[in-house]
């Protein structure tokens, strides 16, 4: 047994415990992307960060995949984790600014805007997918191939997999295209609004004929506050 | 066939976890480039995923999966190279050799790559071409280094490198000169032995230049064949106690008049030669 302290309470639990499920175990909410229960922690969106120790010697941790220690101090929204959540979460809608999920969680840590040059990724590169396949569908179809700019997820060589059935588990959990908005050029737009959050429903001239069929829009949402 | 070869790699390496690299790049250097049966085959072989393998392959750079060309040309346009203007000399190997960077082109000769950082940023912008390296090099340059390589650079230009310098040399057992003034090869006077190989009995004449490995004998000497030398004048089999650090073969001893020892590999297509001058290993 571990005895930690997250926010001020004091709790106990098991040895190998990750901070997120300790944290959740109280009932304090991390947001996640990457994470999700029945797969592997990976540790790749830092979305989930919380901020250990203390002092000068204060550092941010991924809490999907850092493992409780005895004595640790643990904030989990102190105001350099909430900085840091929000500026990741600008860089995630800079560059997959069509994922409902993303926007949502945008939305719900009031990021306004987005400051940096918008991208119209279809990947955030979170590896949810790769895991499904590996450790639920026993597939191992995807994987990332490449590195640094040139990385992607996919089968090899670009060709079906032989390994694939089609269970579409992939798609089921990825945050970017589950609930999809579509791109914001006006001629395959819907709305398209919501990519850059600031609020469409204003400028009523340019997206007059638009519909949206995102229920509920986040950057409507956002203007009807 | 091909495939047996890639069984082959994979059995000598095992199929550890760890081995995928070795493995990748043994098949690497044997066809140049990972083609995708043969990654295929690797994974079969070692239990592993096609996409474990294939991720690994498309990690590095420095594994290919695109056949590459002849020559492997590869500017660097890390960030002194830069700065140091390599953006201009990648752009003109470009233009020369009318590729894109990561292509080969239509005549199969030349692979551009664009690396970035060779480790010699001193003396940048860094061309290597190869395995050979081109410092401090200019727009201007690059015709001559496409030109060159064309040629292969592995040929040793004897007027012009200083690297290069006659030898006079004589039999360790009868001490009678080998040097044979009635003809020239590279433009000297050549070393003059007798060899025979394969029941062939003639004479073979040896560059003197050390540093180049020219030669002409009276019958064609098949590659990777090693070939027994005698001396014309005392008929002794001329072949020292130590063999060839790179191949194994009988090295063949001589005694060179300025003092010191030279001993040369005698297989042919072999390039391993030592030159002792009396305590300067060359
Ligand atoms: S949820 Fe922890 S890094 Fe993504
Ligand atoms: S930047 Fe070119 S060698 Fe380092």
């Amino acid at each position: 047994m571990i005895n930690l302290t997250i926010n001020g309470i004091e709790t106990t639990v098991d040895k190998g415990t990750t901070l997120l499920e300790a944290a959740q175990f109280l009932g304090l909410p991390i947001p996640t992307l990457c994470h999700m229960e029945g797969l592997t922690p990976y540790g790749a969106c830092r979305l989930c960060v919380v901020e250990i120790g203390e002092g000068s010697r204060a550092r941010l941790v991924t809490s999907c995949t850092y493992p409780a220690e005895e004595g640790l101090k643990v904030r989990t929204a102190s105001r350099r984790v909430v900085k840091a959540r929000k500026m990741i979460l600008e860089l995630l809608l800079a560059s997959c600014p069509q994922s409902k999920v993303i926007q949502d969680l945008a939305s719900a840590h009031e990021v306004r805007q987005q400051r940096f040059r918008q991208e119209y990724e279809n990947c955030i590169l979170c590896g949810r997918c790769v895991r499904m396949c590996e450790e639920q569908m026993m597939a191992k179809a995807i994987g990332f191939r490449g590195r640094g700019e040139q990385r992607s997820i996919g089968t090899p060589f670009d060709v079906k997999s032989e390994v694939c059935r089609t269970c579409g588990g992939c798609m089921y959990v990825c945050p970017a295209c589950q609930l999809r908005c579509t791109y914001n050029e006006p001629e395959r737009a819907i709305c398209g609004g919501c990519a850059n959050l600031s609020p469409p429903c204003i400028e009523k001239e340019k997206f007059k004929d638009m519909m949206c069929y995102m229920h509920p829009c986040v950057a409507c949402e956002i203007v009807d506050r | 066939m091909k495939l047996q070869h890639v069984e082959n790699i994979v059995d000598k390496h095992g199929s550890e976890r760890g081995s995928l690299i070795a493995i990748l790049s043994d098949i690497q250097s044997t066809y140049s480039y990972l083609p995708e049966e043969a990654l295929r085959t690797v994974a079969q072989k070692t239990g592993k995923s096609l996409v474990d393998v294939y991720g690994v392959a498309t990690f590095y750079r420095s594994f290919s999966l695109k056949p590459r060309g002849k020559h492997l040309c590869s500017v660097c346009v890390g960030t002194a190279c830069h700065v140091r203007g390599s953006e201009r000399v990648a752009h003109e190997f470009e233009q020369q050799l009318q590729v894109k960077p990561g292509n080969t082109t239509s005549d199969r000769q030349f692979t551009l790559e664009h690396v970035n950082c060779l480790g010699a940023c001193a003396l940048g912008p860094i061309v290597v071409v190869d395995g050979h390296y081109f410092s401090n090099v200019k727009t201007t340059e690059v015709k001559r280094i496409v030109g060159q390589a064309r040629e292969g650079l592995d040929t040793v230009e004897v007027k012009t490198d200083q690297r290069v310098f006659p030898l006079d040399v004589s039999c360790p057992r009868c001490n009678h000169g080998l040097m044979d003034p009635e003809n020239l090869v590279d433009g000297y006077p050549p070393i003059r032995v007798t060899i025979s190989f394969e029941r062939k009995h003639g004479w073979l004449l040896l560059s003197c230049l050390y540093g180049s490995f020219n030669s002409r004998s009276e019958h064609a000497i098949p590659l990777e064949a090693t070939v027994h030398v005698f001396c014309p004048h005392c008929h002794a089999e001329l072949s020292s106690a130590t063999p060839c650090a790179s191949c194994g073969a009988t090295m063949v001893p001589m005694i060179v008049r300025q003092g010191g020892v030279l001993q040369v590999c005698s297989r042919h297509g072999c390039r391993e030669h030592v030159l002792d001058l009396d305590g300067v290993n060359l």
